[in-house]
């Protein structure tokens, strides 16, 4: 089963197919390459939410599809939930 | 591959339509009384009741006028009745809808009364829609279908899976010579520069950053804060989507990965030859599908994510989720399930065949989920208030 996909192979954020428990090995792919890859839950990630494929600090950019889609306003780890509590629009700021 | 015959009805101009509507179409908000008392009297009409159609001026009152005279010049609809409580604006519509070629009559209630002007409205309605019901659909090419796309509800799951379907089917239809349009200009940012290098030519490419930077500068002009719970919406939130960025970037998937597009249409125009068209939209959807059926669109292929449950009330909107629980939850909404995307099991190019067999089936005259329902959002673009 394929628990995150992932658009592009720059991307550092994953989009969770299935509701991904807390503590919990996953399997992505990379979609632009077919590439597998791992990943290990932090925290749950609900269906079509985002896992953090690195640590951010406040500040980092968060790359899907290969573009720049927000900034970092809360420290995040690798395998904890990206999403509106963390990450801001840097167009409409 | 999918079908590439329909069956049509071929209109007077030439255009193929995919329904046989009778319209009762009123010019102003005070005649929506009129026209659902002739919708009620007669069996098989629709009236289309709006908010507007007074004391409109500017660019604002050509905009009106170009909705309400494409509406009734759809090929989707085969005669209307128009009523206005004034003359002037009434037959205005009536002359523009008339160089379709196809039967259409205005009523206006000032010196009459309702009453009246609904009797007579009534009694051509009834010839309309007698004559309509003999039209016989015919073959046509799948291409002659003008196609308009955009989603709502979207979540992460769209720009995973439904909106490249979509942009499948644009590459396709397109490919084969069809017509086809998007829009949502908002919506587009922190992807503008994926649909400018999409434009056809640089004159394409400049009159696409016009529409789009006027309409960053409006979001600017009246926001009060990031937008959050606006664009994206709380819906878009809950389905895992965080900003416009990441919300556009899925958005246009739609737009295919070979297809330019050949130029820039103001709302509710109607593209002048084949082809890929942006229309400077609204992303609200009721007002952006009725901008499209408006320019003479036929069939809308609707995106969704979280379950928007939009429909037009000439424009068939056909509905594709690749959200399994939406799919799920929501399973009347939806008219074609790509779920199995996710996981790998259906590619996208399955999937756009599998959406084109779904226009195929639309066109011949299967009810879309939206139709069934009862879906007729009829929602007009004002540009700003009227005089």
């Amino acid at each position: 089963m394929i628990h995150f996909l992932v658009h592009d192979s720059v991307d550092n954020v994953g989009v969770a197919v299935v509701d991904i428990p807390i503590d919990a090995d996953c399997d992505g792919r990379i979609l632009a390459t077919n590439q597998s890859l791992r990943s290990h839950s932090r925290e749950m990630i609900p269906l079509g939410h985002k896992i953090a494929l690195k640590d951010f600090a406040v500040g980092d950019s968060v790359t899907k599809y290969g573009c720049e889609i927000g900034t970092i306003v809360r420290p995040v780890k690798a395998g904890h939930h990206v999403h509106t509590h963390n990450l801001k629009t840097k167009r409409w700021a | 591959m999918a079908k590439s015959k329909v069956l049509g009805y071929r209109r007077e101009n030439g255009r193929v339509g995919v329904r046989n509507h009778v319209i009762i179409l009123p010019v102003d908000d005070i005649s929506n009384a009129a026209c659902q008392a002739v919708a009620n009297n007669i069996s098989g009409t629709l009236a289309l009741p709006h908010a507007y159609g007074r004391l409109q001026f500017g660019e604002d009152l050509e905009l009106f006028f170009r909705t309400m005279i494409g509406t009734g010049s759809n090929p989707n609809v085969a005669a209307v009745v128009v009523i206005g409580i004034e003359a002037g604006w009434t037959q205005r519509i009536v002359d523009g809808i008339a160089d379709t070629g196809k039967p259409v009559k205005g009523f206006s209630i000032e010196g009459k009364g309702d009453i009246a002007t609904i009797a007579s409205a009534s009694y051509q309605a009834k010839e309309y829609v007698q004559w309509a019901s003999e039209l016989q659909r015919e073959e046509c090419d799948l291409h002659e279908l003008y196609i308009s796309v955009k989603c709502g509800e979207s979540d992460t799951t769209t720009g995973l899976s439904s909106c490249p379907t979509v942009g499948n089917v644009i590459d396709k239809h397109c490919a084969n010579g069809g017509t086809a349009s998007f829009g949502e200009t908002s919506e587009l940012t922190g992807a503008e520069h994926i649909v400018a290098a999409k434009a056809a030519n640089d004159e394409i490419r400049k009159e696409f950053f016009e529409a789009f930077n006027d309409y960053t500068k409006l979001v600017f002009d009246q926001k009060t804060n990031d937008l959050s719970e606006s664009q994206p919406t709380k819906g878009n939130i809950a389905g895992g989507l965080t900003t416009i960025e990441e919300k556009a970037l899925g958005n246009v998937e739609k737009l295919g990965k070979q297809t330019s597009f050949v130029g820039c249409l103001k709302p509710a125009q109607e593209p002048s030859q084949s082809g890929l068209w942006f229309m400077d939209t609204s992303s609200a959807a009721a007002e952006a599908v009725t901008l499209w059926a408006a320019s003479g669109a036929v069939v809308h292929l609707f995106p969704t994510g979280q379950g928007n449950v939009i429909g037009n009330p000439i424009e068939p909107v056909i509905k594709l989720s690749g959200n399994p629980k939406t799919v799920a939850t929501m399973k009347e909404h939806i008219d074609l399930d790509v779920s199995a995307i996710l996981q790998g099991e259906m590619t996208i190019d399955q999937a756009g065949d599998a959406l084109l067999d779904m226009i195929v089936r639309t066109a011949n005259g299967r009810l879309t989920a939206a139709e069934a329902l009862g879906h007729r959002e009829f929602v007009m673009t004002k540009l700003y208030r009227s005089a």
